[in-house]
């Protein structure tokens, strides 16, 4: 049996959204409630297409199935299964899994007593998903700009939008989510290693305590942020990691803002031009 | 339950500043930098900065990346003729380059790449004392040494790029500019000269580390402000003696996904991702141009990738 030692006292009824006490059970470690049921289903059926899919066009390379968005001759309307519409179907299956998960942590959140940080901290990740297949799409006017389901099919994707706008490295907005994406891991590499270091300490050492972790980071680098700083400004850089990768991509491409062939590398001409710099020679 | 989200400290308490463990009796004079405290920090974490513990090391490593700062400033300086005004209207174009091709591995003229090489001699032995200093700190009050060692690894990706690459190619050119645009540039260019770095499965795996390090601290922070109620921040305590605060952040992991780790087996997944992310990236970069020249025809001939791409715009 799937339990811990201390596990029982916490396996209570309640705590649902919908469902009352029908789906109110786990299944070895696994709570399931409605919303387990759900992911389930929307899981299962979206896994299936992308085999079935796998299936007609003869491909069974891990490396090299993939599922590609309609053409763009059917702008935001539903394209046949064959032709993108296998496509459209597993988007659904994919938000209504990410969106089922996101409600079951919610439930799991009220059995536990706890507070909804996890539930909202993975609707950045929805959001990031969301702003490539629905949003960006929508705004540019056919389901064709989304990115196909492959492995390398994607980075292939990345690649060729990213080259569409110059170079993707001068999008400021690209530029601000690398930046959170670097700094959440070395802040999570600082966390873990001061963790390690104070509970693992040399032999023949006492544990160590909080005292000696802020006695560290101030001798090292002059601050410590504190036990429960840290987790604050770690939380905050990785969605803000997601945040601005979903906003980055969602300003390059609709007409009104960075349209297909337009160059980001040329965005920043208005740097150079700003009042004063313009006066001056060489 | 739903009202204690402890997103900011709101109320701040402030006694006298700590200045610090010393336990062997010998660090508490060493210690500068008179305790301020910012009401601003103190919404986030805690208030109080400083004192630091600067030491020889740190103060070799102060006044040698300082003066990378200013010889790369120095350097763009030139690239502009001087003019200060075309420093601020070119910053983010221009910047310190690296010797031409020419030169190989040998000593350029001062503005043909000299300065550039001093500059990075000054931000190797900065980096190198700064890792030191990682090192005497956590001697001196008896902890482990995984701060060290994970930020070894970030060296060791450092060192890849700025050294053992050039080296193994032959040339400094291969070094990185220091300027804005420049280096991403230098980035760019890296990938589309060795066929495009995304077929680079080292690149692969340290970008796996990378977005798998956001994921775990999401995670892992949401965790802990969740359980915050419950004590949930005080992990070296609940780790000597686990509490309900552990107990609940373990078991919401293992009803959701059907795995938890522990309190402090979380910080082992932790310190893993983030230290994988340069280990791996490192050793994809240091295979690019000297053992693989064109990641893309090394994919299509490990049955990876096809020729004329998998995607080629939307149809």
């Amino acid at each position: 049996m799937a339990l811990l030692s201390f596990e029982k006292k916490y396996r209570v009824p309640g705590g649902t959204l919908i469902g009352r006490d029908l789906f109110d059970f786990w299944v070895g470690p696994f709570y399931v409630g409605f919303f387990g049921v759900s992911t389930i289903f929307f899981a299962a059926l979206g896994s299936i297409m992308i085999f079935w899919g796998a299936a007609q066009q003869g491909v069974w390379n891990p490396w090299l199935i993939s599922i590609e968005p309609p053409p763009l001759e059917y702008g935001l309307k539903m394209a046949p299964m064959n032709d993108g519409g296998l496509w459209q179907v597993i988007t659904l299956c994919a938000i209504g899994a990410f969106g089922s998960w996101m409600l079951r942590q919610v439930e799991i959140t009220r059995k536990l007593g706890m507070d909804y940080h996890i539930p909202f901290a993975f609707s950045f990740a929805i959001f990031a998903y969301v702003s490539l297949v629905v949003i960006r799409p929508v705004l540019m006017g056919a389901w064709a700009h989304g990115f196909p389901y492959g492995i390398f099919s994607h980075l292939d994707w990345v690649s060729y939008t990213g080259y569409q706008y110059g170079n993707f490295h001068y999008n400021p907005i690209h530029m601000l989510a690398i930046a959170c994406f670097f700094t959440t891991t070395m802040l999570l590499a600082l966390h873990g290693s001061l963790i390690l270091s104070a509970a693992n300490p040399e032999k023949g050492e006492d544990a160590k305590t909080p005292d000696h972790e802020d006695t560290y980071f101030r001798d090292f680098i002059g601050y410590s942020i504190g036990t429960l700083g840290i987790h604050r400004i770690g939380l905050f850089v990785a969605l803000s990691a997601g945040w601005w990768s979903g906003i980055c991509i969602i300003i390059s491409g609709p007409s009104w803002l960075m349209p297909d062939g337009e160059s980001w590398i040329e965005w920043w001409d208005w740097w150079p031009n700003f009042f004063t710099f313009a006066s001056i020679g060489g | 339950m739903a009202e204690y989200h402890n997103i900011l400290t709101q109320v701040q308490v402030r006694g006298p500043a700590e200045m610090g463990l010393d336990e062997k009796g010998l660090v508490a004079k060493e210690r500068g930098v008179e305790p301020r405290f910012s009401s601003i920090l103190g919404y986030v974490g805690n208030a109080q900065l400083g004192p630091i513990h600067l030491g020889m090391f740190g103060t070799i490593a102060f006044f040698l990346g300082t003066a990378w700062f200013f010889l790369t400033g120095i350097g763009m300086l030139q690239s502009v003729d001087w003019s200060w005004q075309a420093l601020w209207r070119d910053l983010w174009w221009i910047s310190l380059d690296p010797p031409g091709e020419e030169y190989g591995l040998g000593f350029p003229p001062i503005w043909e790449g000299g300065l550039y090489l001093i500059a990075s001699a000054c931000l190797l032995i900065a980096v190198l004392s700064w890792w030191i200093r990682s090192y005497l700190r956590a001697n001196e009050l008896g902890m482990g040494k995984h701060v060290c060692w994970a930020f070894a690894a970030a060296i060791w990706l450092f060192l890849v790029i700025g050294l053992f690459r050039p080296v193994a190619m032959g040339t400094w050119s291969e070094m990185v500019p220091y300027g804005i645009f420049p280096h991403l540039d230098w980035t760019n260019y890296l990938s589309l000269n060795h066929g495009n770095l995304f077929y680079n499965p080292f690149h692969a795996l340290s970008i796996v580390f990378l977005y798998g390090s956001a994921l775990l601290f999401a995670m892992h922070g949401a965790t802990i402000l969740a359980t915050s109620r419950m004590g949930g921040d005080r992990e070296l305590e609940q780790i000597y003696d686990r509490g309900t605060a552990s107990e609940r952040a373990a078991l919401f992991w293992r009803w959701t996904m059907g795995f938890n780790a522990s309190m402090e087996g979380i910080h082992r997944w932790a310190w893993w991702f983030a230290i994988l992310c340069p280990i791996t990236g490192g050793i994809g970069i240091l295979l690019t141009g000297t053992v693989v020249d064109d990641w893309f025809s090394w994919a299509v001939l490990h049955g990876f990738a096809v020729e004329g791409g998998l995607y080629n715009g939307p149809s």
